[in-house]
């Protein structure tokens, strides 16, 4: 690991006693493989409510972008700082992912890739520009509302959680935890919505009563971030 | 499955098909599932080697000839299960490059960038798209990627379905049998030498002036899924199918064909609105499992309805063109014609699919 060249990490990490959580590079990257673990345990679970009220692939589609990600995470150079490694997530995502899900979930890492620049270690505030950053890549390209039984149902309640914790002074690990609860919370609204975008759409009424399933990879992916913090 | 009566979803198909003993049952002209796509890409390039070239890695077709310089380029796409569309309309005179996605999954962006890239002359390319969210995103993102490396990319979004509401509260009509027409007449354009700007009214043009609405009178299996993606009772039909089997406008009693036609065309004649004197193109589509005779059946009942209304049918199309698969059932689509549109969709072409003129 190179040393830390962004001011503001320093010092908000040089304030925090040893112990505590370093959104790092090693921190991103075990992120990632966390996030292939759990996705490969839970790809049944995420087809059977793809299946409810889309084509039921979320499942198989999120589990082979995450496993063609592994490889590419393994004999990384000390230049890899966490932007870079949500690059490689990013692109690749893009390119094996397919469906909606793909260019939702790659947008979502390119832009949170640029929202960390090439910081090493995020402290609060980064944590909270890469959260927004995201939803805002996903708004973007799928166009999508909060309510209209989307991913962005469990992303915008998380990035509201993680900037209400950040404003009010709390440590970077109360903020991604933060995060990763209200994204489950949102993710488990979306069940009595009428959908209003992606193939659920066609289903009008019957739609209720079933949970989105990109809002389930979503809440997942935020939930494995806050695991592997606390693991370390 | 659950039970009929309502449109219902598989609720438990496999969650995989490892071994040929559990997916034999399936009675399709296949080798194994994972690789239908591929080995269907690889008999079309052999079997029309005179029209076009095939990429394996990643996968599109393209026009032999290509790329054409100072000619715009035209690429279309989106999941396969719908042959002839899209690779059937590549060559002369239609579409430069199709990129088939796995069966009724979008494709990734990669290959419609490569496939975007393979065409470009110079002149820029236009996407046709289909209203399908996968496909719709994936074809964005690949124009985005294209526009960095200095493409002038336009699209055009294909929604003809009038089965489905278009409203802000769903994803919009969906694209359906209509894209064949506008890949024909907006090739057309392209090849006498539009400018990208002209291409893309054209496409517009048609886009805006036709109507389509189907029905499905069974279901299809997706060589994957293993099962049917919906059920139907013996007696049942779905009005207003999309092409992968989607939900439409309900579910009733088998009736006999021209009452069928007459529930299709209400709603189509009804929402542009087509109107006495407009001279109309009439397109029967087949969805794979219905005969000629049956398309011919339907065409007859539907020439008469648009006569009585006082629309002259000048031109006309009958058979399998935009498919679900082998789900039999057929659609209708009808497209308001000019003069410009008429010469354009009368212009010489050379395809698998289509072909007069040359």
């Amino acid at each position: 690991m190179t040393p830390n060249d962004e001011p503001g990490a320093v010092v908000s990490d040089a304030d925090l006693p040893s112990a505590a959580p370093r959104l790092d590079t090693g921190w991103t990257i075990r992120w990632i493989r966390l996030s292939a673990d759990v996705l490969a345990a839970n790809r049944a679970a995420l087809n059977t409510l793809d299946r409810d009220i889309g084509d039921g692939d979320h499942g198989e589609n999120m589990d082979r972008g995450f496993q063609a990600i592994l490889p590419k995470l393994d004999g990384l150079d000390d230049e890899t700082t966490p932007g870079s490694v949500l690059k490689i997530v990013a692109t690749t995502l893009i390119s094996t992912v397919g469906g909606a899900a793909g260019p939702l979930y790659g947008t979502a890492f390119l832009k949170a890739a640029g929202a960390v620049g090439t910081t090493q270690s995020l402290d609060a505030t980064a944590l909270v520009a890469l959260l927004t950053a995201a939803r805002d890549g996903i708004v973007l390209r799928g166009k999508a509302a909060e309510g209209d039984k989307t991913m962005v149902d469990a992303w915008t309640p998380a990035v509201n959680a993680a900037s209400a914790a950040q404003t009010a002074g709390s440590p970077v690990g109360a903020v991604l935890l933060a995060a990763a609860d209200a994204a489950a919370q949102g993710a488990q609204a979306t069940e009595p919505l009428v959908a209003r975008k992606g193939r659920a759409s066609y289903l009008g009424e019957r739609a209720i009563g079933h949970r989105d399933p990109g809002s389930q990879s979503t809440s997942l992916l935020l939930r494995a971030a806050a695991d592997v913090m606390a693991q370390h | 499955m659950l039970s009929v009566g309502k449109f219902v979803w598989a609720k438990h198909p496999k969650e995989s098909v490892a071994s040929p003993s559990e997916w034999l049952f399936m009675k399709k002209l296949i080798n194994d599932p994972k690789n239908v796509v591929n080995e269907a890409v690889a008999g079309f390039e052999v079997a029309h080697a005179d029209i076009v070239r095939v990429s394996h890695d990643p996968v599109f077709i393209v026009r032999a000839d290509a790329p054409l310089r100072g000619k715009v380029g035209i690429v279309s796409g989106g999941g396969s299960g719908h042959e002839p569309l899209h690779g059937g309309f590549v060559g002369f005179g239609m579409l430069d490059a199709a990129v088939p996605g796995p069966v009724f999954t979008s494709p990734t962006p990669d290959p419609i960038l490569a496939a975007t890239q393979a065409v470009d002359g110079g002149a820029g390319v236009l996407h046709i798209v289909k209203n399908y969210t996968g496909d719709v995103l994936n074809f964005e993102t690949a124009a985005d990627l294209a526009a960095a490396e200095g493409i002038d990319v336009r699209a055009v979004i294909i929604n003809d379905d009038v089965a489905v509401k278009d409203s802000l509260y769903t994803a919009g009509r969906r694209g359906v049998a209509g894209t064949v027409l506008v890949e024909k007449i907006t090739g057309a354009a392209a090849e006498r030498g539009d400018d990208l700007d002209a291409v893309l009214a054209v496409a517009e043009k048609v886009n805006s002036r036709v109507r389509s609405m189907g029905v499905a009178l069974t279901p299809c299996v997706v060589p994957h899924a293993g099962e049917p993606s919906f059920t139907l009772a013996d007696d049942e039909i779905e009005i207003g199918i999309g092409i992968h089997g989607e939900p439409g406008r309900e579910r009733i009693k088998l009736e006999p064909a021209d009452a069928i036609v007459d529930r299709l065309l209400g709603p189509i004649l009804d929402d542009l609105p087509f109107a006495s004197g407009d001279e109309a193109l009439l397109f029967v589509n087949g969805m794979g499992g219905t005969p000629q005779i049956e398309l011919y059946i339907v065409f007859r009942r539907a020439a008469e309805v648009l006569t009585e209304r006082g629309i002259t049918v000048t031109r006309s199309l009958v058979g399998n063109y935009t498919t679900s698969l082998e789900m039999a059932g057929a659609s209708i689509s009808v497209l308001k014609l000019d003069d410009e549109l008429t010469a354009l969709w009368d212009a010489p072409v050379q395809t698998s699919a289509l072909r007069w003129g040359r």
